[in-house]
């Protein structure tokens, strides 16, 4: 059984310790890490606007990709450090929840991070990211909270019954 | 047309051609063909002329901060205090970036300070979008406290008869307010990216090196611009000066050429600068002055300031802020500099509501086919359409009560 485990910055540590937890032990684990080309875009947006400076070479975005390259490779050799058994790291570029859901062809688990507001029980504490995995994951999926979940309490009250 | 094959030029940039081997023929085809009277032409040059050289000074000055390691440093400070705490990363971006965009302008933020920002942000664990977002708008929205902010600046700053210190002192105000709109917008429409703490935490990198002779440099710099303005004298002189104790400093450490020093100064992006603004003037000339005067609001109360700066961040999206401030300086410099600072608002804030400040599809399309990425248009819109309002809102309500004031 292959188990993917999707690593964002930020949320990462928990989803290694799910895998840690719940992956059976002779499944091989691939870390995943996709490293969106939007904020790369931003900076040649950003170059762009700026008229007549000419100079292709000092384009901003293009340090920003390369830079991308060097912290992905980083963010895996971390968390590979973390699980402490053997694994495949993989890095991908692109839109992001679209290169989850493929790099899980043929796997038999998804563990990943919810990425929206962790304050209380709910649908936000899902982002637009982790929401499209969830929904189109050609596979099971482990959904893990980042930090402790927030309590029961924080769940909204039932709606009321219509007659 | 002159104008239109000049944009389009300066966008598509065939063979990677400089943008001024379109710009200077057309130019010269305007002065021949009489679409602008040689006069007309020479009192073009010669007022934006002064404008040239002090803008070649400030992109020398960032330049050899560059060198000094000024930003190397920037991403250290920041690294250090924000300690892998996401907003407080955002608060210390908002910070370097305002500053830097006022004192060593917008080109030194896109070009040098992004990629710092980004590189921490990466480093210490943090998702980098909101930072290097708040880069791009603050570029834009941080680049309206001084004349050398933003070449805008400097072509408003030689139409609008102010100081220096006069110009900075009613520009303080907007310049504040609408950095803190762009903030509230920000810390609300980034919450989720911001509430991801990093993990780490630890790493903060090592101590950074103060750059001193670099800020000493940038702060006598400053210092000599109102010493100038006060004494009457020009303070391009003072930029200039500037940049030459830091070249100089790197010539004599061999840490630069001669010729790095011309290439630093963008000569052609200098001439490109000067022949646009003649193209334009030809077509001010020629019936657009007619068309805006009927649109552009008279008189300097809060409603006409309100309509300049709206029509001047609307035009500044349609053809780019650079030849929408030259097309409406001339219009707006007979109602007072009050007009003139208005429109410089708008054409300062308003490109944040469209990717690349626009020219729309015809920059799309040529950066769509150059790298293939996947900026969220609708996301960049939204922000645009949160931020760009409300901080131009504001900084507009500040500038009329910064010229009741003072």
């Amino acid at each position: 059984m292959r188990v993917i485990a999707w690593l964002v910055e930020g949320t990462w540590p928990a989803c290694v310790d799910a895998v840690r937890d719940h992956a059976p032990g002779g499944a091989e684990v691939v870390l995943l890490h996709v490293t969106g080309a939007e904020v790369p875009g931003l900076a040649h947006g950003a170059f762009a606007g700026l008229l007549g400076r000419g100079h292709p070479e000092r384009d901003p975005g293009d340090r920003l990709e390369a830079l991308g390259g060097t912290s992905s490779a980083e963010l895996l050799e971390a968390a590979a450090e973390r699980l402490g058994r053997p694994c495949v790291r993989e890095e991908r570029s692109g839109r992001v929840e679209r290169e989850v859901v493929a790099a899980c062809e043929g796997a038999g688990l998804l563990v990943l991070a919810r990425d929206g507001d962790r304050s209380r029980l709910g649908p936000h504490s899902l982002g637009p990211a982790v929401r499209f995995a969830v929904d189109h994951a050609p596979c099971p999926v482990l959904l893990v909270w980042p930090e402790p979940a927030p309590p029961l309490g924080t769940l909204p009250p039932p709606p009321p019954h219509h007659l | 047309m002159l104008l239109a094959a000049v944009l389009a030029w300066a966008v598509v940039r065939p063979f990677g051609l400089p943008e001024a081997v379109m710009a200077v023929p057309a130019a010269g085809i305007a002065v021949a063909t009489g679409a602008i009277s040689l006069d007309h032409a020479r009192a073009e040059a010669e007022r934006l002329g002064p404008v040239v050289g002090f803008l070649a000074a400030v992109l020398v000055l960032a330049h050899f901060c560059d060198v000094e390691g000024l930003f190397r440093a920037c991403g250290a400070w920041m690294a250090r205090w924000a300690a892998g705490r996401p907003v407080r990363l955002l608060t210390a971006v908002f910070a370097l970036a305002s500053a830097i965009t006022a004192v060593l302008s917008l080109d030194a933020t896109i070009v040098l300070l992004t990629p710092v920002v980004f590189a921490t942000a990466a480093r210490t664990g943090v998702r980098p979008k909101p930072h290097v977002y708040a880069c791009t708008h603050l570029s834009n929205t941080a680049s309206l406290l001084l004349p050398v902010s933003n070449l805008t600046n400097l072509l408003a700053f030689a139409a609008s008869g102010l100081s220096f210190t006069r110009f900075a002192a009613l520009m303080a105000l907007p310049w504040l307010v609408a950095i803190g709109a762009e903030y509230v917008v920000f810390r609300r429409f980034f919450a989720r990216d911001l509430a991801a703490a990093a993990p780490l935490g630890e790493d903060s990198g090592e101590p950074p090196r103060l750059p001193l002779f670099a800020l000493v440099t940038v702060g006598c710099t400053l210092a000599g611009f109102v010493v100038a303005s006060a004494f009457g004298v020009e303070p391009a002189w003072m930029a200039a000066a500037g940049a030459l104790v830091l070249a100089g400093r790197a010539l004599v450490r061999r840490r630069a050429t001669p010729l790095t020093v011309v290439r630093a100064a963008a000569p052609s992006f200098l001439a490109f600068v000067l022949a646009l603004g003649i193209v334009v003037r030809a077509v001010v000339d020629n019936g657009l002055a007619d068309v805006l005067g009927r649109v552009l609001p008279g008189g300097t109360g809060l409603p006409a300031l309100l309509g300049i700066a709206a029509l001047a961040a609307v035009l500044a999206n349609l053809i780019n802020n650079l030849p929408a401030v030259l097309v409406l300086l001339p219009l707006a410099a007979p109602a007072g500099p009050g007009a003139v600072l208005a429109v410089l608002l708008g054409v300062n804030i308003g490109p944040n509501l469209t990717y690349a400040g626009s020219l729309a599809t015809l920059l799309w399309r040529r950066i769509v086919h150059q790298h293939e990425h996947g900026v969220d248009l609708g996301e960049f819109t939204r922000l645009g359409l949160l931020a760009v309002p409300s901080s131009l809102a504001v900084a507009v309500v500040a500038l009329w009560g910064s010229l009741q004031i003072l």
